[in-house]
């Protein structure tokens, strides 16, 4: 899951065009909305886009995002759980 | 005799930026308007993390904005009083292009929400009210070229109906082969600002000056 | 003053406002399932004009050169408008106003990329084309603000006019359902899976919809029962770029500043004709403006679910409606509505009702953090 979750902070940064975050600035614990990253409700549907394209899962209401994305370790543990990729 | 006069005004074309006619920033190392904005972003130390989410042409609006608006006093101008009147001519096409791009193959359909956002042109009016807080009048018009006498005319009438106090106005246009900004801060005199009254013509020499 | 002289409503629910009107009082939806892949790959609910009826209504017109659906929706509907007044279209007195948000945009479909010039796509050359279809003298001015484009093109024509620029203009708006478009909104997961039910507990989306309006002023009415524009007023949430301010920032000023050049007492206001899009932040936001400006009580309603959400056309059509409704002294139900889903409590309308109404508020709000708002009144002559 490591492998996992060090491809999403890759792919994280570029879907969501964070310009001066690294990879390594990105803690899996962290919460990725308010605090954290302070990422907003566009970010939040654009790791619903994200979800469908990499690992082929659909998520249909926006409100059932907010457990998933919670932090990239929540993410990556649902993506395990339900990839289709 | 008018009372609103144009306090500030900044163009930003073939990689450099000028404010009140000086040339105050030009890159003529990066020839893509997206390395041009970030490198014009890192000079002038905007402080501001959306800016990258943005697509060029409200991060062109936006730098342009920022350079006019920076150390500005608003002497006490509310911000319900603060407008922002923008036009153009290509609306969002160049962005509009790109969220085709993602919808032409069914096979490979990934429209994006960050994407679909910017493809109204009135959206950089929305992010320069975010970051300075202005809530006033906005208009967002298009022209095959810049109507300066349009666009002064309405503004004034905003200025005479006491629906705004400043106002900020501009021609923002991106097509896929240039870009270019002019934007300029109009205020009421009886801020006890002393600046060249704010007239179409005087509009139209300034953003024909480079 | 600014009188509203004459209107037209082009929509999936008729081609005129008395038929629009008859529906609306019947209480139809126009809002069908559309399955069909030069849309969205699924089906979704959405309001299409007739497209039959349409080139049926333009081939009257007996014109020679091609133009786009969006344009024939525009001059039919601008034509309209136009008959029932005298209005002269040709004089430099008369000036043209478009509301759009993405005008011809279906032209940028690779099926569609030829059939035009390239700039045909461009907002100002469909400007160009209008005011050139009816030899209009003047430069037509189009004007794209998202959602609020409508009723900020009225509020600028209006000013227009007070100033002497005009005597007389044509206002008049129009956008299409396109691939474009829907593929957005669905990426915003803001589209709701059946007709949208503004400000219902149950309400889960939009309902995306077509059509066009047109909206004639002037300065002169010989109509002993003459409705002018009183007022109205714009306003930024400075907020965020799609969602709306939590506490109705923008859409409260807009409504004070309507207010304040109306010159009228907020209690005269007979009726609300909201923006009411159905999404669950929009109609939550809105009845907490409607509530700070002490607006609870005040009928209100939204035509989004008969039309669903016009876009450009949203802001003309529903301000046809609500003097519509001034005309024949009747409040229409809110379509969708039954059980109130907003956390304060205002007055949506559940039945057609008889009422005075002599002011009026229209109110709208958009991307970009857009807000606007308009005020009709009755003037007795």
């Amino acid at each position: 899951m490591e492998e996992l979750v060090e491809q999403l902070k890759v792919q994280i940064i570029k879907q969501l065009n964070l310009e001066d975050i690294e990879p390594e600035d990105i803690d899996p614990d962290e919460p990725l909305f308010g605090e954290g990253l302070g990422l907003d409700s566009i970010d939040a549907l654009e790791l619903i886009v994200l979800l469908e394209k990499e690992y082929g899962i659909k998520i249909e209401n926006p409100k059932d995002g907010q457990k998933v994305f919670f932090s990239l370790n929540t993410m990556a543990e649902f993506i395990t759980e339900h990839r289709k990729k | 005799m008018k009372q609103v006069g144009i306090k500030r005004y900044c163009h930003v074309k073939n990689n450099k930026v000028y404010l009140d006619g000086a040339l105050i920033f030009e890159d003529v190392q990066n020839d893509t308007m997206k390395s041009f904005l970030k490198s014009a972003y890192r000079n002038f130390k905007i402080k501001y993390p959306k800016f990258f989410k943005m697509d060029e042409i409200s991060k062109l609006g936006f730098l342009a904005a920022e350079v006019v608006l920076q150390n500005i006093q608003k002497n006490n101008i509310r911000e319900s009083e603060i407008g922002i009147v923008l036009a153009n001519s290509q609306s969002t096409l160049v962005t509009d292009k790109v969220h085709q791009e993602s919808i032409n193959d069914l096979n490979n359909y990934y429209p994006s929400p960050s994407v679909f956002v910017y493809t109204l042109p009135n959206i950089m009016i929305g992010e320069i009210s975010i970051k300075h807080k202005f809530r006033g009048e906005n208009a967002f018009y298009i022209f095959e070229h810049f109507n300066t006498e349009f666009v002064s005319d309405f503004i004034d009438m905003l200025f005479t109906d006491g629906k705004v106090k400043a106002c900020l106005g501009g021609w923002i246009d991106q097509s896929e082969k240039d870009y270019e900004a002019f934007v300029y801060w109009v205020e009421h005199y009886d801020n006890k600002v002393f600046c060249p009254e704010h007239t179409g013509a005087l509009v139209r020499k300034l953003y024909e000056k480079f | 003053m600014v009188y509203f002289l004459s209107d037209n409503i082009i929509s999936s629910l008729g081609f005129s406002t008395n038929e629009n009107f008859q529906a609306l009082l019947a209480g139809q939806i126009g809002i069908r399932n559309i399955d069909d892949k030069k849309y969205y790959p699924d089906p979704f609910p959405a309001s299409i004009v007739d497209t039959d009826l349409l080139d049926q209504n333009f081939n009257l017109t007996e014109t020679s050169a091609n133009y786009t659906r969006l344009e024939k929706m525009l001059i039919l509907s601008i034509d309209d408008a136009l008959k029932k007044t005298d209005v002269d279209v040709q004089s430099k007195r008369t000036g043209i106003i478009i509301s759009t948000t993405k005008g011809n945009i279906d032209l940028l479909e690779p099926q569609h990329q030829n059939k035009f010039d390239k700039n045909r796509v461009l907002l100002w050359r469909l400007g160009e084309i209008i005011g050139n279809y009816f030899n209009n003298p003047n430069q037509t001015i189009v004007l794209s603000n998202a959602c609020i484009s409508g009723v900020l093109a009225l509020n600028i024509a209006a000013t227009l006019i007070k100033k002497g620029s005009f005597d007389n203009m044509i206002v008049t708006g129009g956008d299409i359902v396109s691939s474009f478009v829907v593929s957005g909104f669905m990426s915003f997961l803001s589209l709701s899976p059946k007709p949208c039910k503004p400000f219902d507990l149950e309400r889960d989306g939009l309902s995306l919809g077509e059509g066009a309006g047109t909206i004639i002023l002037g300065n002169q009415s010989q109509d002993p029962n003459k409705i002018a524009v009183m007022g109205g007023g714009s306003a930024n949430d400075a907020n965020h770029i799609s969602g709306p301010s939590r506490t109705g920032e923008g859409s409260f000023i807009a409504i004070k500043k309507a207010i304040s050049e109306s010159r009228i007492e907020p209690t005269s206001i007979d009726y609300i004709s909201a923006h009411g899009t159905a999404t669950d932040y929009n109609d939550e936001m809105e009845s907490i403006a409607i509530s700070r400006a002490g607006l609870e009580e005040v009928p209100v309603n939204s035509f989004k679910g008969n039309w669903g959400h016009t876009l450009g056309a949203a802001g003309i059509i529903e301000t046809v409606a609500m003097l519509q409704e001034m005309r024949e002294n009747i409040l229409i139900q809110s379509a969708g509505y039954s059980q109130h889903g907003v956390s304060k409590e205002i007055n949506v309308i559940r039945e057609n009702t008889k009422a005075d109404l002599n002011v009026c508020l229209k109110m709208a709000s958009g991307f970009g953090g857009s807000n606007a708002s308009l005020i009709a009144k009755k003037i007795k002559s």
